[in-house]
């Protein structure tokens, strides 16, 4: 199916039609801002031309999708499933709690990217951005996988301020020389080794493969992996109370 | 810990055994989680007292009644503004320079305003229902009624109705996690309100597996952490709802500590185990009404516009601007949690000092949603806290279409309010996740007796009403002419809209 909504199409009319078409390619020409497309979704793959609006990918669960565009904020928003990729930058809070499946972006991505995102035994979601993001990545963190690539060395370590907050689970890799200086001390960081590289190397591949990239010279550069001190430092703020 | 071993805390309680009556059969030290109680070496049972919650669990099951707990006269000089409270909870923190943490809801003796309202009943000039004879209506639906009636071009009418919640009475039980409360507190809570035809709600844990089965009457919640979050669950339940806030501690987030997170209930939050859960205060992603309307739709379109959404919010100062605000976001049921609702953890400080009673609070929304015109937009649900069927009565008067009930419903299946849910050692295997003592509660009985409950309370709604002369919930709701008050100041009636008794 193919569908141009253009400015006039509102996003419940673009989202039913997706929805109820059989088919299961369908193409979005000239999207201009609609929100929520795929939201809760499966079985499909979408290719959306432009500019779709917030949540895209919503709560997805087992489409492809792929972006031709910026996506904005919110993207795969809970997502349980499928791919995302974005051949362009994304908004503020990509892969909010995410618990499963990927989403690449090629190029940047908004604050708050990765918050609350989760894992599971076999369900460990992955979000790799191509550029830098915002602030405040990976917040809340507990469980998955963030790469940062800094393909176009905007600088990760002047960028991206208070990497981790409050994360309690997953990995986070950023590609840098430099670690950002106000990471919390939640945190433990050290520079990856081999082993910890082989364990991003399938979805770095992934990442080459989307974006036309070479894969061995990303892999060849410095990466620093961030994970949680595991002296839970939340519990000793409390103190029991008979009352 | 900054106590140098002196002991600043003397136990609040005493366990007094008649040493004539114990048997010396040991049931009260194996019911004790706290283990309070423990047998010296020449065989009498005794106590450490300070370890005593006074949760009554060796109470209620010693077999010959050789038990009581009883309140400590030991006495700090007495003081009004220094109280035995305020000092022993500065010793504690003084000690551990922690922040406070307490659970149920706040206990302070600030005015229960359900207490000072009266309803009316019919003399001589309107005859009263008996409800035994006569049919009285407490179906309630909840969600968006519409504005106008549309018909085709034959004429017919056009159902233009969105979906709705179908309640038999107006009762739920409100949002309590599967992680703060226990596997069989679920069960027996998700039993009762498939019997009942009502709600419960699965609170911000997520949904076990085993009670997919009782979706119809389930609301399932999304909160900030979004635990357990995923198509299957929305598409699961009847309603879902966000949680933007709780009567116990708004403007702060969920806390599940991490003696909780074990087993299931790691896996359905997908959270390492252990680790304490996280649920932020705020929605990283809504910082407005327009943000709001955001995650309403993106809810809706995920669920294809088949499910109401309720947002819950907390009762806090500008509460009837923001209820204005969330009844334009598209969302079809505003839920309103007063200062008194019971939580699993929260800071004392929280509990006890932020929000407003729900009765106000309920009032002024209701009167803010007329006065604008958009009542019909959503329907209100209120709790924290609802006590009685006459509480009940009075919150649908003053404006309510259903209350909430937690505590409620946790006294029902064996709470004795002991607040000492964030410990995670409930004896009565309600706010626990230690198989032993969770297998305590029995979900046959733990069911049965909240339908028990909400009966009882439904037949005393029906019996409050047919004494008014009023024979359908509908008729009731919002009508503030079956209230009256005492001992309430001029400001108090005018935010409740009520009368002074005998005006
Ligand atoms: S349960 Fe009662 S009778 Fe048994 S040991 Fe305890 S106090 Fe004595
Ligand atoms: S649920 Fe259990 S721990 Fe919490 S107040 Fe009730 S009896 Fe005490």
């Amino acid at each position: 199916m193919m569908i141009r909504p253009g400015a006039e199409m509102h996003f419940q009319t673009l989202n039913e039609a997706i929805r109820s078409t059989p088919d299961t390619d369908v193409m979005i020409e000239n999207c201009l801002g609609q929100r929520y497309i795929g939201a809760g979704l499966s079985g499909k793959t979408i290719v959306i031309n432009g500019t779709p609006g917030n949540a895209l990918g919503a709560y997805l669960d087992g489409c492809t999708i792929h972006v031709h565009g910026n996506s904005q904020e919110a993207t795969g928003d809970t997502m349980n499933e499928g791919t995302i990729y974005v051949h362009g930058n994304a908004g503020d809070a990509t892969g909010y709690a995410m618990r499963g499946g990927k989403i690449f972006i090629e190029g940047n991505s908004g604050y708050r990217t990765g918050i609350h995102m989760k894992a599971f035994q076999e369900k460990v979601p992955v979000l790799v951005v191509g550029g830098i993001t915002g602030s405040f990545l990976g917040e809340y963190q507990a469980g998955g996988y963030i790469i940062v690539l800094d393909l176009n060395h905007q600088s990760i370590e002047k960028n991206c301020n208070f990497v981790g907050t409050g994360m309690h689970g997953g990995k986070i890799f950023l590609r840098t020389e430099k670690l950002p200086p106000n990471l919390p001390k939640q945190i433990l960081a050290s520079q990856a080794t081999k082993e910890d590289l082989k364990e991003i190397k399938p979805f770095i591949h992934e990442f080459c493969e989307a974006f036309g990239r070479e894969e061995q010279e990303i892999l060849d550069s410095s990466f620093y992996v961030l994970t949680p001190n595991s002296n839970n430092p939340y519990k000793q703020l409390y103190t029991r109370n008979q009352c | 810990m900054g106590n140098n071993g002196i002991n600043y805390i003397h136990p609040e309680f005493e366990v007094v055994r008649d040493q004539d009556k114990c048997i010396a059969c040991r049931v009260c030290e194996r019911q004790c989680a706290n283990e309070v109680h423990y047998m010296d070496e020449d065989g009498v049972m005794r106590a450490d007292n300070s370890k005593c919650v006074n949760c009554h669990r060796c109470v209620s099951l010693c077999p010959t009644g050789a038990l009581k707990i009883v309140k400590s006269d030991h006495t700090f000089r007495p003081n009004g503004n220094w109280t035995p409270q305020i000092i022993t909870e500065l010793y504690r923190q003084a000690g551990s320079g922690g922040v406070l943490l307490s659970s149920m809801g706040n206990p302070t003796n600030l005015p229960v305003y359900w207490d000072r309202l009266l309803l009316n009943a019919s003399q001589v000039t309107n005859p009263s229902i008996d409800p035994l004879r006569e049919p009285m209506e407490t179906v309630t639906f909840l969600g968006k009624k519409p504005k106008e009636i549309v018909r085709d071009e034959e004429g017919n009418i056009v159902n233009n109705q969105t979906p709705q919640i179908r309640l038999n009475t107006p009762i739920m039980f409100s949002a309590m996690s599967y992680g703060s409360i226990s596997y069989n507190a679920h069960a027996s809570l998700a039993r009762a309100a498939t019997e009942l035809g009502i709600c419960y709600n699965t609170g911000e844990g997520g949904l076990h597996e085993d009670f997919y089965q009782y979706g119809p009457n389930t609301i399932v919640q999304v909160a900030s952490g979004r635990f357990g979050v995923h198509k299957a669950y929305l598409e699961a339940g009847c309603a879902v709802e966000i949680k933007i806030g709780q009567g116990a501690k708004p403007g702060i987030g969920g806390h599940l500590p991490g003696a909780k997170i074990v087993g299931d209930i790691s896996r359905t939050r997908m959270i390492p185990e252990g680790s304490d859960a996280i649920s932020p205060a705020p929605h990283h992603d809504i910082y407005s009404i327009e943000d709001l309307r955001q995650l309403v739709y993106s809810l809706k379109e995920a669920t294809e516009y088949n499910k109401p959404v309720i947002v819950k919010i907390a009762a806090v100062h500008n509460v009837a601007a923001i209820a204005s605000g969330v009844a334009r976001s598209g969302a079809d049921i505003i839920a309103i949690d007063g200062f008194r609702g019971g939580t699993g953890a929260a800071p004392t400080r929280i509990r006890d000092n932020v929000g407003i009673p729900i009765e106000l609070a309920l009032a002024s929304v209701d009167s803010r949603l007329r006065e604008e015109g958009i009542r019909d937009n959503v329907s209100v649900v209120v709790g924290g806290s609802i006590r009685s069927a006459a509480d009940v009565v009075k919150a649908i008067a003053l404006g309510a279409d259903a209350c909430y009930i937690g505590t409620a419903a946790c006294l029902a299946m064996g709470c004795h309010l002991c607040r000492s849910c964030q410990e995670g050692k409930c004896n009565w295997g309600i706010a626990t996740q230690r198989p032993e003592l969770v297998k305590r509660l029995n979900p046959n009985i733990g069911s049965q007796r909240l339908v028990n409950l909400v009966n009882a309370w439904t037949h005393e709604i029906k019996e409050i009403m047919g004494g008014m002369g009023i024979n359908s919930i509908e008729s009731l709701r919002g009508n503030r002419l079956m209230l009256r008050g005492v001992g309430l100041n001029q400001k108090e009636l005018e935010i409740l809209g009520i009368k002074y008794a005998g005006e």
